[in-house]
């Protein structure tokens, strides 16, 4: 089972730099707590206290966001593809 | 009735037209908005007018008054437009990574344009703009990112217009950059179509505009209620440009950049509708046509030179 998870510039201090690291887990709390075991921290960055997604920070799962699929709870299979974004404006 | 007294008149009232090739079947219909039907050529005319009317009633602005705002491009457009016939000065705070076709209407129009830097891209031009708005107190920010007229130029015409148009309407798509057009549109339709669903499409840039210091520099903006929201995709260059280049060379619209990845999205819920055995009607919007981007090289070349050649900048 192997997720890729695209990491944006700002949290790339917490992969050594790399653009994406693979990870497994059948949900998106899962998968963040399997690449926080190898890169220490990351979670942190990702969750507020209160155990929410961090208002500026949105994840996709294939492109969507996962905050109108279920959330933190959003099932993953293998092959799926996960990308973290920082919220920026258009307009 | 084809007739106006003037320009500013003339806004809105922009045609729905049907996508016979592209639509996946006789029950799941794809249906474009052509907001490029508008005075300066982009949905942002209906922002630009309402907000501004909107400051002159509660008087805000005034004969002579400067009006300041953070824009990539099309809103400071229609700005420009209408603050040259209402007799107003206009600054934009506008990312430099935006293309030389928009700065060139900019300066036209008799607007000043402020840079900012590339890297943040316009969370750094709302930044700045606040900034400036703070500096300069008798300065109008209209703010279109916190500005109910905003939404409320979609609520009051984009929204009742489509579902004239188009009364079995069952999904609504548009880009998400201020919310507005989402937002207004979106509670119209809500409240008028059982069971609609509004779909967003957000553009995804190159790694350079999403150059943040760190999270907590991210941005949303006011008028944002994701409770409108059905869905929310993040469509990637590439995507975006395939789709724009399908949609010129399929049903002959020639769209902007940000209209592929509207359709993208469009074309993602038509699937599933198809997979599900439901009838669909789904309209989208075409915010702008492709003449302010020609020079980003989308148009020209394979899909991957055009690629390359918009990483870093605002496409949208």
């Amino acid at each position: 089972m192997a997720i890729d998870v695209r990491i944006p510039t700002i949290l790339r201090n917490y992969t050594g730099g790399a653009k994406s690291v693979e990870g497994k887990g059948d949900s998106l709390s899962a998968l963040i707590d399997d690449i926080d075991s190898r890169h220490g921290g990351i979670k942190g960055r990702l969750i507020q206290e209160d155990g929410s997604l961090h208002r500026f920070v949105n994840i996709y799962v294939n492109d969507e966001d996962v905050r109108f699929t279920g959330s933190l709870a959003t099932a993953l299979k293998d092959g799926d593809s996960v990308t973290i974004l920082p919220a920026v404006a258009g307009g | 009735m084809t007739r106006y007294d003037s320009l500013l008149d003339a806004l809105g009232g922009t045609p729905l037209v049907g996508l016979p090739r592209l639509s996946p079947s006789e029950d799941v219909r794809l249906w474009a908005k052509l907001e490029d039907r508008n005075p300066t050529g982009s949905i942002k005319d209906r922002a630009a007018m309402y907000m501004v009317q909107a400051a002159e009633k509660d008087g805000q602005l005034r004969p002579g008054s400067t009006i300041l705002e953070p824009t990539s491009g099309n809103t400071g457009i229609s700005l420009a437009m209408v603050a040259r016939l209402r007799g107003y000065r206009l600054i934009c705070v506008m990312p430099e990574n935006t293309s030389i076709e928009r700065r060139q209407l900019l300066e036209m129009y008799g607007a000043e344009i402020v840079s900012s830097p590339a890297a943040g891209g316009s969370n750094q031009a709302v930044a700045v703009a606040k900034q400036l708005a703070a500096e300069h107190p008798d300065w109008v920010m209209l703010y279109q990112y916190g500005n109910a007229a905003n939404a409320q130029a979609h609520y009051e015409g984009t929204g009742p217009e489509i579902l004239a148009d188009l009364p079995s309407i069952t999904h609504f798509v548009a880009g998400l950059g201020t919310t507005g057009t989402l937002m207004g549109t979106g509670r119209f339709l809500r409240e008028n179509v059982p069971g609609i669903q509004i779909i967003a499409a957000e553009p995804r840039y190159g790694e350079l505009v999403y150059g943040l210091r760190n999270v907590d520099e991210g941005f949303v903006p006011e008028l944002y209620d994701p409770s409108v929201l059905t869905s929310r995709f993040s469509v990637g260059s590439r995507d975006a440009l395939l789709r724009t280049r399908q949609l010129v060379e399929v049903e002959g619209i020639f769209a902007g950049i940000s209209s592929g990845a509207i359709l993208h999205a469009a074309l993602a819920v038509a699937h599933r509708a198809v997979e599900a055995g439901k009838r669909a009607d789904i309209a989208f919007v075409v915010a702008d046509a492709g003449w302010k981007y020609l020079s980003t090289g989308a148009y020209a070349g394979t899909v991957s030179d055009a690629e390359k050649a918009l990483d870093g900048q605002l496409w949208a």
